[in-house]
C-alpha cells in the first residue's frame, strides 16, 4: 500500500494540461474582475452599502471605501500575470488573497463557484503550473516537460468532489420526488423561444431536469476520468452548463467549469493548444529555451502535506452538517461550502422590533434604512444573518441614546413551494445571543421532512 | 479531436453570447394551449375590467367634484359646502381603487404623489394661498395639493363652518381651492386618457419575465402599493409602528375626522378584488393572481391570501371610524389590525412572488 503510493507520487506526466490550466484559469480570472467592475457592482455590493455581513470569524474583514477598485485592479492584474506565467508564484498568492479578501468582505454575495475560484487558487499556488509556456520559463530560459502528476490529479479531484458532492446533495426528497426547486424555476422562463412555453411547462420535463441534473453531476466525473467516453463527456460538459446558463443568472461559473473540465484531457491535446497559441505569439518561441526532463519540487513533502490536509478538510467540511440537529435546508448550518447548488427557492419575510426592555415600548425597524434589496433579500431567510443585523440594530439603537435596547424579529420563510411559516422564535432577544458554531435554538423548527444527503 | 472540441468550445461562446440579447423579447400574447398560463389574459382582464373603469368612475367623480367646487366658489353657502365635502369624500373613496396603478404614465408624472401625498402641510398651503403665487405641478408642492390638500381646505382650515365659509369670500382662497381641485381632475384625465388611447395595449401585450415589463412591474408594484401605501401610510405609521411614539396626526383624511377607517376599509376592499380578478363594475370575477396561483398549483396560497385579507378587513371594521382617534384611544386595535395586514404581506411578498418567481428589479447580482 505504502509502496503504491509512493510510487504514485513518483509518477510523473507531461507538463502542457497543467500550463494550459494556468492560461484558462487567468485569463477567465481577468474577464471576470472586468466584467464584475463594468457592471457596476464594486460600487453596488462594496462601497453604497453602510453595513455589511461578515463570516463568522473574519469579522476583521473591512471594505476599502473607494480602494476597493484598488483591490479589484491588483486582482485582475494578478490574473493577468497568471495567464502569461509572469512572476507565477507571486501572483497566484496575491490573487488567491485579494480574490478572498473581496469575497470575505460581504457574505450576502456568497456563491459557491466564488469559494471554488478561492480554493482553487489557493491549491494551484503549490502547483507547478508556470513550469512551461510562460513567461518565467522564458525568463529563465528553463522549461519542463514533465512534473509529478498527483499535481495535475489534484486539479482534477478537486472537480470531482465539486461536481460529486452536488450529486449527492441532490440526493433528497424535495429534488427527486418533488421536483422542486425546478418545479418553481423553469415554468417561469416562459421568454425562451421554442421551449419556454412547451418543455418548461411540463411536469415530466421538471422530474427529467431534476434526475438527468443529478445524474449529470454524480457521474459526469467518472466519465470524464476514462479515457474512452471523455470527448462524449465533455460534449455533455459543454451542454449542461450552457443550457443552465440560458436558464439561470449565473455569471462566468458556466465557463470556469467548461475551461476546468478541459484539464482531463491527455497531453496530446494541451500541446496542440500550446503550438496554436504559438503560431499566433510567433516572437516568443524565437530564442532556443533548455527543456528539462522532470521538475521535481524542493520540499515535496511539506507541499504534498499542505495539499494532503487541504483535500481531507475538502472531503470533510461538507458533511459538517451532520453535526447539527434540525432541518438543514431550514437552518442552514453547514450549507455553506458545500456544493450545494440550486436546491432551493427559500424567500423570507423578516422584521425587527426595537424594544426598551423596561418600558416594553417598542418599534419596527424599516429595512431599507440600513440594507440594500440584495442585502435584506439575503437577511430574510439566513439565520447567520438575522443576527448579526440584529447586533448591528442593537448597536446602532443604542449608540443614538435609545436604553435598555432588546431585538426582535418577526420572520417569515417559504421553502420551495411549502407555505411561509415562522422562522425565529419572536420571544428571544437575539441582541442577547452570540454567534457560535453552536446550534442556533432560537430557530424554529421547519416541521417538516426533508430526506437525503 | 482537437478541432471538435474547439468547435463545440465555440459554438458554446455563440449560445453563450447570444442568450443574453433573447432576455427582452419573446412576446406570448399568443401562447394559449393549456401548458401555459395566459399572462396576456390576465393583463387584459385587469386592464379592461379594474384599472380603466375605475380611472373612468375617478374622473367621474372628479368631474362631479369641479362642479360641486364651482357651485361652491358661485355660492358659499352651508348647502353647497356640504356638497362639495361629499363630492371631494365620493372620489376620495373611488381613489382607493386607482392609488395601486402605479404603472405607465402615473408613473412617469408621478401622479400617485400629486394626489394623495398625507399629511399635507399646512403651512405651504398657507403660504400658497397668501402669495397667490405658486405652482402646483413643483415636486416642493406634493404636500400642499390633492386629497388631503383638500381635506384641510374643506374641513380644517378654519374651527368651524361658519368661519370656513367666511374664508371662501377672500379671492385668494377661493382661487387656491378651485387650482387644487382642476388640477387633480386634469392629471386623472391624462393619465386615463394615456391608457385608453395607448398604454393599454403596451400594458396587455408586456408579459415577458424580465425586470422591465408590465407584468412583473404590475406584481411589484401591486406588493409595494399593499406593503407601502397601505400597510404603512395608512396604519402603521399612524400608530406609531416605525416611531417611538404614535403619530395620530398622520392619518389619511385627518381634517375631516371620521373618513380614515372607510377609507383604508375600501383600499383593502381595491386590493382584494385586484388579486381576485373582480371586475370594477360588476361581480365577475377574469383571469389575476388568484387563477394564476391556482394554475401553478398553489390553491392553498390563494386560500391563505384570501383569508388574510379578510382577517385584516374585521380587524379594520374593529376600529372607530376616526383612525387618529382610535391611536389615541386604543391603539393596541391598530397595531393588531397592522399585525393582521403584515402577515398578507408575507404572503404575498414571500410566498406568492416565489410562486410566481417574476424577475425582480432591485436584485442586480449572480446567482449559483
Amino acid at each position: 500500500m505504502k509502496s503504491t503510493l509512493t510510487k504514485y507520487l513518483k509518477t510523473t506526466t507531461n507538463t502542457a494540461p497543467l500550463a494550459v490550466f494556468r492560461i484558462g484559469f487567468g485569463l477567465l480570472m481577468l474577464f471576470s474582475i472586468i466584467r464584475f467592475w463594468s457592471k457596476g457592482w464594486i460600487e453596488t455590493i462594496y462601497i453604497l452599502p453602510d453595513f455589511h455581513f461578515k463570516y463568522y470569524g473574519f469579522e476583521w474583514v473591512q471594505t476599502l471605501g473607494d480602494y476597493t477598485y484598488l483591490l479589484f485592479f491588483i486582482c485582475g492584474l494578478s490574473s493577468f500575470f497568471i495567464a502569461i506565467g509572469f512572476k507565477y508564484r507571486m501572483a497566484i498568492i496575491t490573487f488567491f488573497l485579494s480574490f478572498t479578501y473581496i469575497e470575505l468582505m460581504d457574505k450576502t454575495t456568497y456563491l459557491n463557484h466564488y469559494y471554488f475560484i478561492s480554493i482553487l487558487s489557493f491549491l494551484l499556488i503549490f502547483l507547478p503550473a508556470e513550469k512551461q509556456f510562460s513567461l518565467d520559463a522564458y525568463r529563465s530560459r528553463k522549461q519542463y516537460k514533465n512534473i509529478p502528476k498527483w499535481t495535475i490529479d489534484s486539479i482534477k479531484f478537486l472537480l470531482f468532489i465539486v461536481y460529486f458532492y452536488a450529486g449527492l446533495a441532490k440526493l433528497n426528497s424535495d429534488w427527486l420526488l418533488k421536483a422542486m426547486p425546478l418545479k418553481i424555476w423553469l415554468p417561469s422562463k416562459y421568454d425562451l423561444p421554442l421551449i419556454g412555453e412547451s418543455l418548461m411547462q411540463q411536469n415530466w420535463f421538471h422530474y427529467a431536469m431534476s434526475w438527468s441534473g443529478m445524474l449529470y453531476d454524480l457521474l459526469i466525473p467518472f466519465f470524464l476520468l476514462y479515457r474512452k467516453t471523455r470527448v462524449v463527456a465533455f460534449m455533455f460538459v459543454v451542454f449542461f452548463h450552457v443550457f443552465t446558463r440560458v436558464l439561470f443568472p449565473i455569471g462566468m461559473f458556466p465557463f470556469v467549469m467548461i475551461v476546468s473540465a478541459l484539464i482531463f484531457f491527455d497531453a496530446g491535446f494541451h500541446n496542440k493548444i500550446i503550438d496554436n497559441i504559438k503560431k499566433v505569439f510567433r516572437s516568443f518561441s524565437a530564442e532556443a529555451i533548455e527543456v528539462k526532463e522532470v521538475f521535481q519540487f524542493k520540499r515535496e513533502k511539506l507541499i504534498l502535506l499542505i495539499v494532503g490536509l487541504f483535500f481531507i478538510l475538502q472531503l470533510a467540511i461538507p458533511f459538517r452538517y451532520l453535526l447539527y440537529p434540525g432541518e438543514l435546508f431550514w437552518t442552514e448550518e453547514g450549507y455553506r461550502f458545500s456544493w450545494r447548488v440550486m436546491l432551493m427557492e427559500k424567500m423570507g419575510s423578516t422584521n425587527f422590533k426595537i424594544v426598551n426592555g423596561e418600558t416594553k415600548a417598542f418599534f419596527y425597524v424599516n429595512n431599507s434604512d440600513f440594507l440594500t434589496p440584495l442585502q435584506e433579500k439575503q437577511m430574510s431567510f439566513q439565520p447567520d444573518f438575522v443576527l448579526e443585523y440584529a447586533h448591528f440594530l442593537g448597536n446602532h439603537f443604542k449608540k443614538q441614546g435609545h436604553k435598555s435596547v432588546e431585538v426582535y424579529a418577526k420572520s417569515y420563510v417559504a421553502l420551495n413551494g411549502r407555505l411561509s411559516k415562522p422562522f425565529i422564535n419572536e420571544a428571544v432577544n437575539l441582541y442577547a445571543e452570540k454567534e457560535s458554531f453552536k446550534h442556533k435554538n432560537w430557530v424554529l423548527p421547519f416541521n417538516d421532512d426533508i430526506k437525503g444527503f | 479531436m482537437i478541432k471538435k472540441i474547439l468547435s463545440i468550445a465555440i459554438i458554446t461562446l455563440i449560445i453563450l453570447g447570444c442568450s443574453k440579447s433573447d432576455d427582452g423579447g419573446g412576446n406570448d400574447s399568443n401562447g394559449n394551449n393549456d401548458d401555459t398560463y395566459n399572462r396576456a389574459a390576465l393583463l387584459t382582464n385587469m386592464a379592461d375590467q379594474i384599472i380603466i373603469p375605475a380611472y373612468q368612475d375617478l374622473n367621474t367623480k372628479l368631474l362631479d367634484l369641479v362642479s360641486a367646487k364651482n357651485d361652491f366658489l358661485t355660492t358659499a353657502n352651508q348647502t353647497n359646502l356640504e356638497q362639495l365635502r361629499t363630492a371631494w369624500f365620493n372620489a376620495y373613496k373611488t381613489w382607493q381603487y386607482v392609488e395601486l396603478f402605479n404603472i405607465g404614465k402615473a408613473e412617469e408624472i408621478l401622479y400617485g404623489f400629486r394626489m394623495n401625498v398625507y399629511p399635507t402641510t399646512v403651512s405651504d398651503i398657507e403660504a400658497n394661498i397668501a402669495s397667490g403665487n405658486y405652482d402646483l405641478n413643483s415636486v416642493n408642492n406634493n404636500d400642499a395639493v390633492g386629497f388631503p390638500a383638500l381635506d384641510y381646505l374643506l374641513f380644517g382650515i378654519e374651527s368651524d363652518d361658519a368661519n370656513i365659509l367666511n374664508l371662501y369670500s377672500s379671492p385668494n382662497y377661493k382661487n387656491y381651492l378651485s387650482d387644487v381641485v382642476d388640477q387633480m381632475q386634469s392629471l386623472t384625465n391624462i393619465v386615463l386618457q394615456d391608457w385608453i388611447n395607448s398604454y393599454r395595449d403596451t400594458f396587455i401585450s408586456s408579459t415577458e419575465n424580465t425586470a422591465s415589463s408590465a407584468l412583473n412591474k404590475f406584481v411589484n408594484d401591486f406588493i409595494f402599493y399593499f406593503e407601502k401605501g397601505l400597510r404603512a401610510n395608512k396604519i402603521g405609521i399612524p400608530a406609531g409602528v416605525f416611531s417611538t411614539t404614535p403619530l395620530p396626526e398622520k392619518v389619511e383624511a385627518f381634517y375631516s375626522k371620521n373618513k380614515s377607517k372607510e377609507l383604508t376599509s375600501i383600499s383593502l376592499q381595491a386590493v382584494k378584488d385586484l388579486f381576485n380578478g373582480k371586475s370594477y363594475n360588476s361581480n365577475t370575477t377574469g383571469e389575476s393572481f388568484e387563477s394564476y396561483l391556482q394554475f401553478l398549483g398553489r390553491d392553498d396560497l390563494a386560500q391563505v391570501i384570501n383569508s388574510r385579507l379578510d382577517d385584516a378587513q374585521q380587524k379594520i371594521q374593529l376600529l372607530s371610524d376616526n383612525l387618529s382617534n382610535q391611536v389615541t384611544t386604543d391603539n393596541s386595535k391598530m397595531t393588531q389590525t397592522y399585525d393582521a395586514l403584515q402577515l398578507a404581506v408575507v404572503s404575498f411578498k414571500v410566498d406568492m412572488l416565489q410562486a410566481f418567481n417574476v424577475s425582480v428589479d432591485y436584485v442586480d447580482a449572480d446567482g449559483d
